[in-house]
């Protein structure tokens, strides 16, 4: 399994971790800690205080996940939740009903599958992601998540950096094809080999969403493998000392790199970072090495000549065709492939999985896919490693738990964040939305002819659920008490092409956004060039007929 | 004012005092033992003596990074530098610390001062701070079991090479 062990050191720092908050807990309740004090200590553990409940987000470091550990998360849910858990857009998982009193148990239940919380909140390097295809895109240069466990150790209870002006976060990609958002993060790394073939890392800094949504800028085209930590801790302490600490709303470090200009701050960030080039945070090669090897990839077997093969089963079987149209991806490994579990079913909120399913999912991974998921940014799980032969015996035991819907990158694979149901931040509710879209667009035929299109749904201004990159964007507004929703369209977070969306017009009741969606959609249908995916139709079109069609209807309402 | 020296390993009464506002500075200053806030320091540092009767601080905010280049100069002639934290949250204060430490090489007593919370103590120690002044120092005690809480380190400060080995026995004998 390609999974990074844990060491004896490792395992006794979380059992650390773990009595030390036991500690900060029973102060807590002790009332030695006021709310004040406990509140970024608890938050660098992962626990929220939500609506109705405390919130605990546990790291699923660069979403890779074992068998034994998913088990783990699926006790949690049925033990310390309500039977669910919430897969996050960060490659995480969030437990929504937690009391205080039993975190330090989960946390203990998580530290004996090598999993903790750490860091998943607050202000400070939260848990890297990267692109959910490490180790099986045939593009890759190297697997990025050798980096990102390195990152993850370097970032861990750092000394200097555990109380940034806001929160931090850091995604990596291996490969070209950008599938790790790196264009909307503090820190995006891309591997890229420079003119001698050495691999290293292009840096690009100061993207996000929010309130004031940025795409990154290039700071530097190239840092050797071996710089990569002190050109980070660089950049850490720039934004560290300089970034706004008077305004929350301006202290992330896209603010800063805007006020600066990318220029000026690449010239600071290069200031610092020639104090501290072949110093004490230059990359040991050797500790490189032992995590690499923990990344070998598994023991691929030869195609079993007796397996029915993928074509002649979709051939009888129209359902299994069109999951395989939509729920593969092509792996580097000749007779595999890597598949999509949808946690979008019609109606369903996206992102949860039950605690049965979970079970279900880990024996599933130990069948076929040696023991291994992952977490995408989109909400949505992989078994990455799969043999061609059994995907039709896979695909039918995922149906048996309602995990075979035909939907990857589809419209109805959309992005929510919790919103209002859960969340404090939040103006509207998103899952309910997400849901009505969810099943006004659930006819497989009809999701196949519309193809590939990502709507993705915030409900306030913070925009965890991405809208602003949302190929359709929706954004709850609370107008006088009232839900409304704006939309925008053309928003994409894929390497180059990244894009903020545009808005389309002034923001719409609830109960209008399903139809306006619609009307949106039959424009493109309309408009289209043959083969052309939606966002390309925006990009080529602009917001403009899709605003007339939108419109059109209203005046025709009030007429 | 009562606070923790990790060099000396024990809780003490802090041997300097701040700069008296109705005292004649220069003579404050050239007798000694008195903490200077750095922006005072550096308007009258050209006119102090060499050789003050004893040790010389300076204080400055956490939220005054800008005034560490201002006092690289002086370095050996200071005893002390206070860092004082308004907030817990203020992170200025960790930067400040390994850039005087790591960067410009400062061997005094380095002092956090201000609204710190015990939890915070190894991050402190570990940038470079040897004394511990919180504004709440009944609370000293509580200080103590946070430095050695963790056995584990994932990264490496200059301070680190000062602290004994990792899980062996307490980093300083407080």
């Amino acid at each position: 399994m390609q999974l990074y062990n844990y060491r004896a050191d490792d395992r006794r720092f979380l059992a650390e971790r773990v009595a030390e908050f036991r500690d900060q807990v029973a102060r807590r309740l002790s009332g030695a800690l006021s709310e004040d004090e406990f509140k970024p200590l608890r938050l660098m553990n992962g626990l929220y205080l939500q609506l109705h409940a405390y919130m605990l987000r546990v790291a699923i470091p660069y979403g890779t996940l074992a068998s034994h550990q998913l088990r783990a998360l699926a006790e949690i849910a049925r033990r310390y939740d309500r039977g669910f858990g919430h897969f996050t857009t960060r490659q995480n998982i969030q437990f929504n009903w937690i009391k205080l009193e039993d975190t330090p148990e989960i946390l203990a239940l998580l530290a004996s599958v090598d999993m903790h919380a750490l860091q998943t909140s607050g202000n400070c390097i939260r848990n890297v992601t990267a692109d959910h295809f490490a180790g099986v895109a045939a593009d890759e240069i190297e697997d990025p998540r050798i980096w990102c466990e390195l990152i993850r150790q370097w970032s861990t209870l750092h000394p200097e950096f555990s109380f940034l002006p806001r929160k931090f976060k850091i995604a990596v990609t291996g490969s070209p094809e950008d599938r790790a958002a790196v264009r909307v993060h503090d820190i995006g790394l891309v591997m890229v080999r420079d003119d001698a073939g050495a691999v290293g890392f292009e840096v690009l800094v100061g993207g996000g969403q929010g309130r004031t949504p940025m795409i990154a800028s290039t700071i530097r085209r190239f840092v050797p493998k071996r710089d990569l930590l002190s050109y980070l801790e660089a950049i850490m302490r720039v934004y560290n000392l300089h970034g706004r600490r008077d305004n929350l709303f301006k202290a992330r470090i896209k603010i800063l790199v805007q006020s600066l200009g990318a220029e000026a701050f690449a010239r600071a960030v290069d200031a610092e970072f020639a104090t501290l080039q072949g110093g004490l945070a230059t990359v040991d090669e050797a500790a490189v090495a032992r995590i690499a090897a923990d990344f070998a990839p598994p023991p691929y077997r030869p195609a079993d000549p007796a397996a029915p093969e993928v074509k002649s089963v979709a051939a009888v079987e129209p359902a299994f065709a069109r999951w395989t149209r939509t729920n593969l991806f092509a792996h580097k490994v000749a007779g595999h492939t890597a598949v999509i579990v949808s946690l979008k079913p019609p109606g369903g909120i996206p992102g949860d999985a039950s605690a049965d399913q979970m079970d279900a999912l880990a024996d599933l991974a130990d069948r076929f896919s040696f023991g291994e998921l992952r977490v995408t940014h989109g909400q949505n799980l992989v078994l990455p490693h799969v043999r061609l032969g059994e995907v039709p015996e896979l695909w039918r035991a995922l149906d048996v738990h309602g995990l075979a819907t035909a939907n990857a990158g589809l419209i109805s694979d959309m992005i929510a964040c919790p919103g209002l149901d859960y969340c404090s931040l939040a103006n509207t509710r998103s899952i309910p939305i997400a849901q009505r879209l969810s099943r006004r667009f659930s006819d497989p035929d009809q999701i196949d002819r519309i193809g590939p299109l990502e709507i993705k749904i915030s409900g306030c201004i913070n925009a965890c659920g991405h809208h602003h990159v949302g190929h359709i964007g929706i954004l709850g507004v609370d107008k006088k008490g009232d839900e409304f929703y704006q939309i925008t369209l053309g928003g994409r977070a894929d390497g180059a092409r990244s894009a903020l969306g545009k808005l389309l017009g002034p923001a719409i009741p609830s109960a209008r956004v399903i139809d306006v969606v619609q009307q949106i959609i039959d424009t493109y249908l309309a408009i289209r060039c043959p083969g052309e995916p939606f966002a390309d139709t925006v990009a080529r079109v602009g917001v403009g007929p899709f605003k007339t069609a939108t419109t059109q209807e209203r005046r025709d309402e009030a007429a | 004012m009562r606070l923790l020296d990790l060099t000396l390993g024990r809780v003490v009464e802090d041997a300097l005092t701040a700069l008296d506002a109705a005292a004649d500075p220069i003579a404050a200053i050239g007798a000694g033992s008195v903490i200077v806030p750095a922006t005072r320091w550096t308007e009258l540092r050209d006119r102090v003596g060499a050789t003050p009767a004893g040790p010389i601080g300076v204080r400055l905010g956490a939220d005054r990074p800008d005034l560490v280049d201002r006092l690289v100069r002086d370095l050996d002639r200071l005893a002390l530098i206070a860092v004082v934290f308004e907030s817990f949250r203020d992170g200025r204060g960790f930067s400040i610390a390994r850039t005087l430490r790591e960067r410009h090489g400062y061997p005094g007593r380095l002092r956090a001062q201000g609204w710190l919370l015990p939890d915070q103590f190894r991050f402190l120690a570990r940038c470079g701070f040897d004394q511990i002044a919180p504004s709440d120092p009944g609370r000293l005690d509580e200080w103590r079991a946070h430095l050695d809480r963790f056995s584990v380190r994932y990264q490496a400060t200059a301070a680190d090479l000062h602290l004994k080995p990792a899980g062996q026995e307490p980093s300083y004998a407080i």
